[in-house]
């Protein structure tokens, strides 16, 4: 990939527009950046979105700007990261200068909510398409152990409220045993 | 008074992990009881819009404290303090992913952890349905107003995207503008 200043202008705004579409929540930014940087220009490979992802949700600090660094770090190093997090924080820093004078007129308005009351449908809309589509890889993927723990994430996260950096944690360490115990059986077979 | 903004947002950035509404107690234990920035009738008027508007919450709160106190100058200094720590922290992180992910143990481990991040994203993206059909995200309300409306709305949106490809931001933007024109005919 050439890191010339067209790569770096499309880093910055795709960034930029969809750090503007980001209501409700981190999560909302990463289905946006998977269909962006992953299935329209190629650049990032999907499996490596998630795992962005779960490094942006570990951390501390919010989840749309972490992951705009990730992505942004791995297109274009270290002026890629700058770009991307500027590109992030923008959006909010502007609408919300704009109308933290006038809130009150901006909350009370029935087109405004009207506005973002059918946004909020498309914003659903959005995460589940890509819900389907990654859920359904797992899915094909037949093995049980990592269908097994979406399931159980989901469970967890949804009907028990366990914060997210457990969840992630437990997932990790459960992956990291099960990886090691099938290394040690494997090498025990192989010397066999 | 701006290095005291820097700071308060420093420790806010660093300290909330988890994201989202894990950064509320943070912002306001630190805008509100510490250094009595807001009020904390105030502090509600925050939540509100950054409900309202797109944007990571704590850097809506960023805004909007900073700009309260000393302007645009105040807004940009607290919204770069909240977003340095973690940015240091998640690039040590990337460049230890970078280094390390061909390791075996590595690769089984981000393999678990790819269907919890699909299940996270499930469920955020569930919630925020159920606050558009049922205009709460709350079990309880489930058998209270459902709004076919917006629920005819998510299909569309939803057989936009997966037949005929439209990109996500047209489909937002679609959606937004038919909410508007559905509240003129008096529907929404």
């Amino acid at each position: 990939m050439k890191k010339d200043f067209k790569l770096y202008w499309t880093l910055f705004s795709s960034t930029f527009f969809l750090s503007a579409f980001t209501f409700g929540g981190g999560y909302v930014i990463v289905p946006l950046m998977k269909k962006k940087f992953s299935d329209e220009l190629h650049w990032i490979e999907e499996k490596e979105i998630l795992d962005l992802t779960a490094i942006a949700q570990s951390s501390p600090g919010p989840i749309a700007v972490n992951a705009a660094i990730l992505i942004g770090q791995r297109i274009g190093g270290m002026p890629g990261a700058l770009l991307s997090v500027l590109g992030a924080v923008l959006p909010p820093l502007i609408i919300i200068s704009v109308i933290s004078s006038a809130y009150a007129a901006f909350r009370d308005n029935a087109v405004v909510s009207a506005c973002l009351k059918g946004m909020q449908s498309g914003v659903a809309a959005v995460i589940a398409d890509v819900v389907f589509g990654l859920g359904g890889k797992i899915v094909k993927s037949k093995s049980a152990f990592q269908i097994g723990l979406m399931i159980a994430a989901f469970i967890a996260t949804w009907f028990f409220g366990v914060n997210v950096v457990f969840i992630i944690l437990f997932c990790g360490v459960l992956s990291a045993a099960k990886t090691l115990y099938a290394g040690r059986k494997g090498g025990r077979d192989h010397a066999a | 008074m701006l290095l005291e903004l820097f700071w308060a947002f420093f420790q806010i950035g660093a300290m909330s992990i988890g994201g989202g509404y894990a950064a509320l107690p943070l912002i306001r234990s630190q805008v509100v009881d510490i250094h009595g920035w807001l009020t904390m009738t105030e502090f509600t008027d925050l939540i509100t819009i950054a409900e309202m508007t797109p944007g990571p919450i704590a850097i809506n709160g960023a805004t909007f404290v900073g700009t309260q106190i000393s302007g645009l100058a105040g807004a940009v200094v607290a919204t770069a303090g909240c977003v340095l720590p973690s940015s240091l922290i998640v690039l040590t992180l990337a460049w230890l992913y970078n280094r390390f992910r061909n390791l075996t143990v590595i690769q089984g481990i981000l393999s678990g952890l790819r269907p919890a991040v699909v299940a996270l994203i499930a469920s955020a993206g569930l919630s925020i349905l159920m606050t558009a059909l049922w205009g709460s995200s709350s079990p309880a309300d489930w058998l209270g107003d459902f709004q076919i409306i917006p629920c005819l709305l998510f299909a569309a949106a939803l057989a936009a995207l997966r037949k005929f490809k439209l990109s996500p931001i047209a489909v937002m933007l679609g959606c937004g503008a038919l909410g508007v024109g559905l509240h003129l005919c008096g529907l929404m």
